[in-house]
């Protein structure tokens, strides 16, 4: 026996005659990561300038299109307002995501444990998604106990389904080997879950925040507009719709900026919450070498 | 004969142990028809002796795999019995066989590392990462990967990851190795080099092997038995030995006695295949 472990550990030698294993591709050199930078730049500059030329060479009243410059000034000079608006507008997008991530993540590890509860609970899934979610305001409006609860109501029901379908369609896209030796090992239905079928579906869920993240910002805004909701406690969508009203169109561009921005933000983190959990290992961030 | 000269020379613990006392597993008229009204096996009766190495050999469709599954219990039998005589049973009855599966494809978890893939049979058991740590990198030492165990799968080449997934195997010290068809989608390079690395495990450690495949000639190099069967019904048409001696290195691959028990494969492959199959 010791004969035959001396000389054979020597023989079980590390993987050399295998096949190269493949490397990280190089990140990016430094000058694409320059011109990535510097493009997004350069194109907005143009923009902005040719915004700000016509404005000039035309003539244009405040009251039709504002400068670039005027927009900015009264970002600045409307800020107690507007950030105050701002403020209520995010507290409703992110409770509303938050909620919708427990609901949807909750739900759907409910739904794939067992089919019959899927097939009761599914099809009421869609049909709330499926509805315009300005159609179900007014009713909600009636039924909840503030305006404020409300336009949450709506922007949760248009975040939880993304979140939904897609960490389900994540639970039951398991490889079904990986399943098989799980259950070879004696694996518990928890430990199934909780080792493999979750992180499986990591890379589903993170997609549906992305898409949750935008569309909560998206439904508070539009829930606000058909609540009506109006005065000092009011998101961004009140102080759209009344600057419209009384023409103050700079205010009107400056209040849209800071929303597209929100939502950029919005975006930008997701993307990075994204990136940093799947980065090394799934092929979504991976850069592709050929 | 060349065949006889090899029979007296079994010099293997492992081989001269196979014939001694009880069975491992006894198959027992086992069939399986699927719901779609397939027979993927049909009355399938076989023995499995401790620290045999068995090929189960066949042309896909052979239910070559359906045995392999039956006897990972994963899946039940149609009718028939199947019979653990030398292992512990539970309190309900059930058997408690030590066994481990290597699939065709490494089935690694992608999110996680080597060594956490590694781990996984011993952390389902509950043992801690620290308290499984010696037998994890050792299993990775027997494959040649304990310098990758921090790796993710990805960064692994095909044969790395079979090795990854044959140490998740024997982590567990298994008695029975069940392997289904584990290198077919190697190249040809990395396939002869995990083969000669499985024997030397195998010689090593003595385990009881059933290994699934297509190729008569992986089949000839590892086993010594091998069980032909054929498709439709799936089943089982011959049950040679090969009594060629371990260690066998690379020389055997040209060696007069290894073409001889080919060319007997063979014929009993094509007889199996027979006159009603159309390839």
């Amino acid at each position: 026996m010791s004969a035959i472990e001396t000389d054979k550990t020597v023989d079980i030698a590390p993987a050399e005659l295998d096949e190269p294993a493949p490397v990280a591709a190089p990140s990016d050199s430094l000058g694409e990561r320059i011109l990535k930078i510097v493009i997004p730049i350069a194109m907005l500059a143009l923009l902005v300038g040719l915004w700000a030329w016509y404005v000039k060479a035309y003539n244009v009243p405040h009251y039709i299109l504002p400068s670039p410059w005027l927009v900015a000034q009264t970002l600045v000079q409307d800020w107690g307002i507007l950030s105050a608006a701002l403020l209520v507008t995010l507290k409703i997008t992110f409770s509303a995501l938050a909620i919708a991530l427990v609901g949807g993540v909750g739900l759907a590890v409910v739904m794939t444990q067992s089919r019959w509860i899927e097939i009761a609970i599914y099809p009421y899934a869609v049909i709330l998604q499926v509805t315009p979610i300005v159609a179900i305001a007014p009713l909600i409006l009636i039924y909840a106990p503030t305006t404020q609860s409300a336009i949450l109501i709506c922007a949760w029901i248009v975040a939880f389904f993304p979140v939904l379908s897609n960490t389900a369609q994540g639970l039951k896209s398991t490889d079904h080997n990986l399943l098989n030796l799980f259950e070879l090992y004696g694996a518990s239905r928890w430990q199934t879950l909780f080792l493999l079928k979750m992180p499986n579906a990591l890379p589903y869920f993170l997609a549906g925040l992305r898409i949750a993240g935008g569309l909560a910002l998206i439904a508070a805004v539009v829930a606000e507009f058909a609540a009506g909701s109006a005065g000092a406690g009011s998101g961004l969508a009140f102080r759209l719709q009344e600057a419209g009203f009384r023409l103050k169109i700079p205010r009107l561009f400056s209040a849209l900026l800071l929303l597209s921005a929100t939502g950029v933000v919005i975006f930008f983190c997701t993307s990075m919450i994204s990136h940093l959990l799947l980065r090394r290992w799934h092929e979504s961030a991976l850069k592709r070498e050929n | 004969m060349t065949i006889d000269t090899a029979k007296a020379d079994l010099s293997s613990p492992a081989a001269t142990s196979a014939v001694a006392s009880k069975p491992l597993i006894a198959l027992k008229g086992v069939s399986k028809v699927f719901s779609n009204g397939t027979t993927a096996l049909q009355n399938m009766t076989m023995d499995v002796h401790q620290g045999e190495f068995i090929s189960l050999l066949g042309p896909s469709g052979c239910g070559k795999s359906t045995v392999l599954r039956i006897i990972a219990g994963l899946g039940d039998v149609s009718s028939g019995a199947i019979e653990w005589p030398t292992s512990g049973h539970d309190a309900t009855g059930k058997a408690t066989p030590e066994i481990s599966f290597v699939f065709q494809e490494p089935t690694l978890m992608p999110w996680a590392t080597v060594f956490n893939n590694v781990w996984l049979p011993l952390r389902l058991k509950g043992v801690s990462k620290t308290a499984a740590r010696e037998d994890v990198l050792g299993a990775l030492e027997m494959v040649g990967l304990e310098k990758f165990a921090d790796a993710y799968p990805r960064e692994l080449s095909g044969g790395m990851k079979m090795r990854v997934s044959i140490a998740r195997a024997l982590v567990t010290r298994p008695k029975l190795l069940l392997m289904d068809e584990p290198f077919a989608a190697l190249d040809e390079i990395t396939r002869f080099k995990l083969n000669n690395d499985l024997l030397h495990l195998w010689e090593k450690f003595g385990w009881t092997v059933i290994f699934v495949t297509h190729s008569v000639f992986e089949s000839v190099y590892l086993s010594n038995r091998i069980v032909v069967m054929a498709a439709r019904p799936g089943r089982v048409v011959n049950d040679m030995p090969v009594d060629a001696a371990y260690p066998r290195e690379e020389e055997f691959r040209t060696s007069t006695v290894y073409n001889d028990y080919c060319r007997k494969a063979s014929n009993a492959l094509h007889q199996a295949m027979g006159a009603n199959d159309h390839l």
